[in-house]
């Protein structure tokens, strides 16, 4: 589904990604893990076309069609959902305002109907129940005044309405506690199906407990420094970082 | 948002800008007391209303054009101007619809007005003024059912001169300004509205301006008059066709709210705006203002203000009566080369007067866009509260915003409250939005839109949806 080829990107001159490599298969989980500054957050950003950074090397193909020629609302016309580390407040447009033009636009790229209020109403209480949260949510404005909770829920709310074909988390488990935690993986469980993949990144491994990847990376300096199962999560845990640095 | 997103989102036409090609009677360029009889003669007025506009005019020419305003054009040549134009057709206006002039109708089909009565919304009557006259009023004979009279200006003259006399220059005296003492001196026609005691108007009442003919300025007058415990909402929108040279607009409007009552006014004002590289557009220079007379009686102003070159105006309310209100909601938007000096003046006077401002300026392109408000509290008002909130958003890099608040307070009592804010369109929330699969030009309209929420639910339904599409319209192009 995706294929990631020596991939260099910079940002304000100063190299951050170093070439990637990486291959995503449809139907599978895969969780990138590193340290700070690592280049975990720039590689998300750069999937999703945030035009702040440059792609100096390399290619990214999505479904057999060069990605980096994408405006990021094509990207996500064509399936690529980016779940937010810091999600963006939009004030006075409300939630469901908001999701239901993103639907729409979705749809419309398609060949599809729009959805019109009163049905786009149910499908998002529909949808709501699966993150657990409160209908009053639907006509707040978008993550204006939410708690850091509040805002990663919301996005898992967001993916569930887009549906989208590569769902990329970006530190979706940061600042969570054990309850929300929970809630955020079932609605990325859900989700998951033979057509879908799936991009987790995160600092820790206490959520790939409960998201269960297929493949971990880890992602240190720019590179890949290693790939493997899931056990490679426990290693990290258990000898840190630096044993994977030393390694190379 | 970069350089080329900002371009596309500026660059649109003005889609109100065709001319209506109808044989006009216009008075010639100048102005002097025989071109102030020729109007008042046109319009065979009663002695009173021709002496009061030559008072006006006398003062007028003892006035200075006021400097302090945050806005800069070239002085404008009060003689190269033409101060009365009427479609010929028109004697003494007609009776009915069927009179009015076929281009004319179709003029404000055009531009989504239908007058004809089977057509329109059945909540909104009108009262169309194209130039210097009023070609049309709907719904008149519906409205007299309950006394309510909505009229041309000029039928109240001769119709209803006791009110006319009684209530005109009673907010804003003539020699009130520069622009009103112009206005007072060579006004042509406008809309007048009288609420009988207690009636609620049952339905919307509109005058929609049209300026049609070169090198003619547009001076109307409104007068509202809401008797004890009445209420009102009455809108007013305009436009007017793309011309390369400048032209003034310098209305005057007056609200009086007696006991209990309450007037409601809402403006879209979409005059030319002038083109990219700041040619042409009308000069909106207006004074607009309320006075609650009564006890417990209500004023509230929103206004959208997206188009005119530029836009110079400050609706304002004296709370004369005890336990009032003044609201005044504004979205203000300069694109391109348009500058906007706008706000608002709220007078306290009566015993627990209450006033609310929120103004949303909106700057794009080259726009200059300033919020100007007093808040008076005088020494008799005791427990006066004002709030005020002046937001103003900021599209690409070139353009301005600027907050005047001013603030008097006599009385120890006065609770005054101030915010103000100025933001950016966030390269963060466009990206946001489009990684979400919207495409940033309706990115822009939707934060746009959510920026000026609090004004817009202020305005009548169908007039916010207007309100909204006009926001996008003329902001399209500023961003990619």
């Amino acid at each position: 589904m995706l294929e990631i080829k020596n991939l260099h990107v910079s940002i304000e001159g100063k190299e951050i990604l170093k070439g990637i490599d990486l291959k995503i298969g449809a139907g599978h989980i895969h969780a990138i893990m590193g340290p700070n500054g690592s280049g975990k957050s720039t590689l998300t950003q750069v999937l999703a076309g945030n035009e702040a950074y440059t792609v100096t090397k390399g290619e990214v193909i999505y479904q057999g069609k060069n990605l980096l020629e994408m405006s990021p609302e094509k990207r996500a016309r064509e399936g690529i959902f980016l779940a937010f580390q810091y999600p963006v407040e939009i004030p006075g447009v409300s939630n469901a305002y908001f999701l239901r033009a993103a639907l729409n636009e979705i749809r419309v790229s398609k060949g599809l109907d729009e959805i019109d209020a009163v049905d786009f109403l149910t499908f998002l209480k529909e949808k709501m129940k699966l993150v657990e949260m409160d209908p009053s949510f639907i006509h707040r404005a978008v993550n204006e005044g939410f708690s850091g909770g509040e805002k990663k829920r919301n996005e898992i709310l967001q993916m569930a309405i887009l549906e989208p074909t590569l769902a990329i988390l970006d530190e979706t488990d940061s600042g969570l506690d054990i309850d929300a935690l929970k809630i955020v993986a079932a609605g990325v469980n859900k989700l998951r199906s033979p057509e879908r993949a799936t991009l987790v990144v995160t600092h820790y491994q206490r959520l790939l407990n409960y998201i269960v990847p297929d493949f971990i990376h880890v992602l240190v300096d720019g590179r890949i420094m290693k790939s493997g199962h899931k056990e490679l999560a426990f290693q990290l845990e258990e000898k840190g970082y630096d044993w994977v640095r030393e390694g190379v | 948002m970069s350089a080329d997103q900002t371009k596309t989102f500026i660059d649109r036409e003005y889609q109100w800008g065709f001319v209506t090609s109808v044989e006009a009677e216009t008075a010639p360029k100048g102005l002097n007391e025989d071109i102030i009889r020729f109007i008042s003669k046109k319009k065979n007025e009663p002695e009173f209303m021709l002496k009061w506009r030559l008072n006006a005019y006398r003062r007028w020419l003892k006035m200075e054009p006021p400097a302090w305003q945050h806005v800069h054009f070239p002085p404008i040549d009060y003689q190269d101007m033409i101060y009365y134009s009427a479609p010929r057709s028109k004697k003494d206006g007609p009776k009915s619809l069927d009179e009015v002039d076929k281009e004319i109708l179709e003029t404000y089909a055009k531009l989504g007005i239908p007058l004809d009565e089977q057509k329109r919304l059945a909540g909104v009557a009108v009262d169309a003024v194209f130039d210097s006259v009023s070609v049309a009023t709907t719904f008149k004979e519906k409205l007299a059912e309950k006394g309510i009279i909505f009229c041309s200006f000029s039928e109240a003259v001769h119709n209803h001169p006791d009110l006319v006399r009684k209530y005109m220059g009673s907010v804003v005296p003539y020699g009130d300004n520069y622009f009103a003492a112009l206005n007072s001196a060579v006004f042509s026609d406008g809309s007048f509205c009288y609420i009988p005691k207690g009636v609620r108007c049952p339905m919307e009442l509109s005058t929609y301006f049209r300026i049609n003919s070169m090198e003619t300025g547009q001076f109307e007058r409104t007068l509202i008059i809401a008797e004890e415990g009445s209420y009102v909402s009455y809108l007013e929108g305009c436009t007017a066709p793309i011309r390369d040279k400048n032209q003034l607009h310098a209305a005057v409007v007056e609200l009086i709210a007696h006991e209990g009552a309450q007037i409601k006014y809402s403006t879209v004002q979409n005059w030319y705006p002038g083109d990219k590289q700041g040619k042409g557009g009308i000069f909106n220079f207006v004074t607009k203002r309320g006075k609650c007379v009564g006890d417990n009686s209500k004023i509230s102003w929103t206004q959208v203000e997206t188009g005119s070159a530029i836009t110079w105006k400050y609706p304002s309310v004296i709370l004369q009566g005890d336990n009032s209100i003044g609201e005044f909601y504004s979205v203000a938007l300069t694109n391109h080369y348009q500058q906007a000096d706008t706000g608002t003046k709220m007078i306290h006077i009566g015993k627990n007067t209450k006033s609310t401002i929120i103004s949303k300026g909106i700057a794009a392109g080259h726009g200059i866009n300033t919020y100007r408000g007093l808040v008076k509290v005088l020494p008799k008002a005791e427990n006066a509260r004002n709030y005020t909130q002046c937001d103003s958003l900021l599209i690409g890099d070139q353009c301005g915003a600027n907050t005047f608040p001013y603030i008097e307070v006599k009385n120890r009592t006065a609770r005054v409250g101030h915010e103000a804010s100025t933001s950016k369109i966030s390269e963060d929330q466009l990206f946001y939005c489009r990684q979400r699969g919207i495409s940033s030009e309706n990115a822009v309209s939707m934060i746009i839109n959510g920026f000026c929420k609090e004004v817009f639910k202020n305005l009548p339904m169908e007039f916010a949806v207007e309100a909204s599409k006009l926001l996008g319209v003329s902001l399209e192009g500023a961003v990619g």
